[in-house]
């Protein structure tokens, strides 16, 4: 390869690599300064042992489990009938399922707010109990592009209409075909979709702002306007989740051991 | 009473029926082929017959039981695919085990019946290997021993071979066959491959168009082609323009050469054919006409020769038995050729 080719090429990775890498190293290194001088996990240990931060961290994995649940039991089948029984309708899925990248969530908020208010047909939001569960729909919403694309690509894979044929012959009604045969042969997809909910979900705060949820997002707002150092302290703690996140999609392909021949 | 009826079967996408007014009818522990060329319906009835398609109109008949309006899931038959079908995320013990699973044997029957299985298809040992570790012909094996582990009433094979090579596709038909006669299960078995079709069935059916042409044994469908699309679509046939000189003991004229076929015939000009085995090189005892021709071309495949000769503008294929000691003719030379008149088919249209 030409020499000049591979220098741009190194130069341009190092400018890229610099650009994302040496906010992050700033903002990891005035993180441990809490204790003047030193380098310290003071500000860690002060956001940790904060009851708020355990609480509030609390109720968002809660409630991305909960999302990515709900998340599977939508997507999952629909994405099967869509490739099974309906082609044809695929542009139309996708498309639907694009436009929560569209529509900003204030305006779905709002949306929301005017639907299910306490003087509608149905005051979700009149109880603590119904505005988790709007706010979980809302984060499923949020999650739906990430969630179908994964598990449609995951379809892709196998052969869905064969298998399903083969199932149906075999005696399996619908259910048995979506847990036995579908589910596990899309696991890999539906965990990267899964984690890539989860990182959504975790910083999420229009969504729990405007619905007035103790969740993690409204929490890191308020401790960014009122301390120094805690603050950078969390955005290391959410992007170590974040990738971690990540780590864990690509794990999940590695361990998959059925699915190592269509590689 | 037969086992497996179908009756006025018929199936249209939109405005185009490709399945019209088939009838069959199969014995118990029969083994049926569907043969015919690529979109001729094949598929369709036999999907139809698994229910994975709803027909237009007809019956089909299982067991003294109309299954049109069963689901797929509730008629009992055992489905073999030409892309194997295996559910890559199950080990081979668990596929042939599913149908068992899903209908709620216990655990020790299904270890028994999946061992029992995994012998019949001669691979005991590979019951935890997953799909994608196997060759083709063990996965096809596999989706046979699949398909059968349920006990199914009619067992049904999509150009099952189709998708493997040569040799092991010659292995596996007999393999397939031999389960099928042991286990004495009614098969379906759909193909476009006519050797296949001859050397495993009882019957085979001859479609065309959506439409049975012919149901009868190999011997019957290969001897006596009920129609012109039979007779060349199954096995090789060499066509002879004659003109019939006397219908009622149908004597005829094949270029300069006049014989009797001994039975009667239409008037004027008819197109008799011959199977590349009716003839003969040279004047052979025993055959009563001789034609004139010229050698096109000599093909040597080994234990056979293959001859293409031009007699009378037409140009006729035979074959010959290699022998050591008599070397086969030249491209160009003249030659005669012998057959028995009273062979030849006579080709018409239905
Ligand atoms: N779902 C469908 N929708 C519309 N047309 C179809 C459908 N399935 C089959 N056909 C048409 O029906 C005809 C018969 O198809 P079929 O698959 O039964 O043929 P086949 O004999 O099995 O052919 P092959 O040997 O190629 O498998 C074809 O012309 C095909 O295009
Ligand atoms: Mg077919």
């Amino acid at each position: 390869m030409n020499l000049w080719v591979r220098i741009t090429g190194w130069l341009a990775f190092v400018l890229a690599a610099g650009y994302m890498l040496v906010p992050l190293f700033g903002m990891t290194e005035f993180s441990l300064k809490a204790r003047r001088g030193v380098y310290s996990l003071d500000a860690y240990a002060r956001v940790i042992g904060d009851t708020e931060f355990q609480a509030t961290f609390g109720y968002s994995v809660t409630l991305a489990l909960a999302t990515i649940v709900l998340g599977v039991l939508i997507v999952v089948p629909t994405a099967f009938w869509v490739r099974l029984k309906m082609p044809w309708a695929r542009p139309f899925v996708e498309f639907l399922t694009l436009l929560p990248l569209v529509i900003p969530a204030i305006v779905l908020v709002f949306g929301y707010i005017r639907l299910y208010n306490t003087s509608s047909f149905l005051p979700l939001t009149g109880s603590a109990a119904g505005t988790n569960l709007l706010l979980a729909l809302g984060y499923t919403v949020l999650a739906l592009p990430y969630m179908y694309r994964a598990i449609d690509t995951g379809l892709r894979t196998i052969d869905v209409p064969t298998l399903t044929e083969a199932a149906q012959s075999l005696g399996a009604g619908w259910v048995t075909i979506l847990w036995r045969i579908v589910l596990p042969n899309v696991m890999v997809a539906v965990l990267s979709g899964a984690f890539l909910t989860f990182a959504i979900v975790i910083g999420e705060y229009t969504l729990a702002a405007l619905l007035d949820r103790p969740a993690f997002g409204p929490y890191l707002q308020r401790i960014g306007t009122n301390k120094p150092y805690e603050p950078f302290a969390l955005s290391v703690i959410s992007f170590a989740i974040t990738w971690a996140c990540m780590g864990l999609i690509q794990l999940a392909t590695r361990l998959s051991k059925h699915t190592k021949a269509q590689r | 009473m037969s086992f497996l009826t179908i009756e006025h079967l018929e199936k249209s996408f939109g405005t185009n029926r490709v399945v019209q007014n088939f009838n069959l009818t199969i014995e118990k522990g029969e083994f049926v082929s569907l043969l015919g060329p690529s979109g001729c319906g094949k598929t369709t009835v036999l999907r139809m017959v698994a229910g994975f398609e709803t027909p237009s109109t007809g019956r089909i008949v299982i067991g003294g039981k109309d299954v049109v309006n069963l689901r797929p899931n509730q008629r009992n038959i055992g489905m073999v695919f030409q892309a194997y079908a295996l559910f890559p995320n199950l080990t081979v013990a668990d596929n042939i085990g599913f149908g068992l699973k899903v209908a709620g044997r216990p655990r020790a029957e299904r270890t028994a019946r999946v061992a029992e299985m995994l012998k019949l298809i001669g691979l005991p040992d590979l019951g935890d290997r997953f799909p994608f570790q196997l060759s083709g012909g063990q996965q096809q094996r596999v989706a046979l021993a699949r398909a059968l582990a349920p006990s199914p009433q009619v067992l049904l094979l999509d150009e099952p071979l189709s998708a493997l090579d040569a040799k092991v596709r010659v292995s596996l038909r007999n393999e397939i066959r031999a389960i099928q006669k042991k286990l004495g299960i009614t098969t379906i078995f759909v193909t476009h491959d006519q050797e296949e079709a001859l050397s495993m069935s009882d019957r085979v059916v001859v479609m065309h168009g959506g439409r049975a042409e012919q149901v009868g044994t190999p011997f019957e469908v290969y001897n006596r082609p009920a129609t012109k699309f039979v007779a060349n679509f199954v096995g090789m046939l060499n066509t002879l323009e004659a003109d019939v000189i006397d219908p009622a003991t149908g004597r005829v004229r094949i270029g300069g050469t006049e014989t009797s076929l001994r039975r009667a015939l239409p008037a004027g000009r008819v197109t008799l054919a011959a199977r590349p085995e009716m003839i003969a090189l040279g004047v052979q005892p025993g055959r009563d006409t001789i034609l004139e021709g010229k050698i096109t071309s000599v093909d040597f495949l080994g234990s056979v020769i293959r001859i293409r000769a031009r007699v009378d503008g037409s140009e006729l294929a035979f074959d010959t038995f290699n022998s050591t000691d008599a070397p086969p003719p030249a491209p160009g030379s003249d030659v005669r050729l012998s057959l028995l008149a009273s062979d030849l088919l006579l080709l018409q249209d239905p």
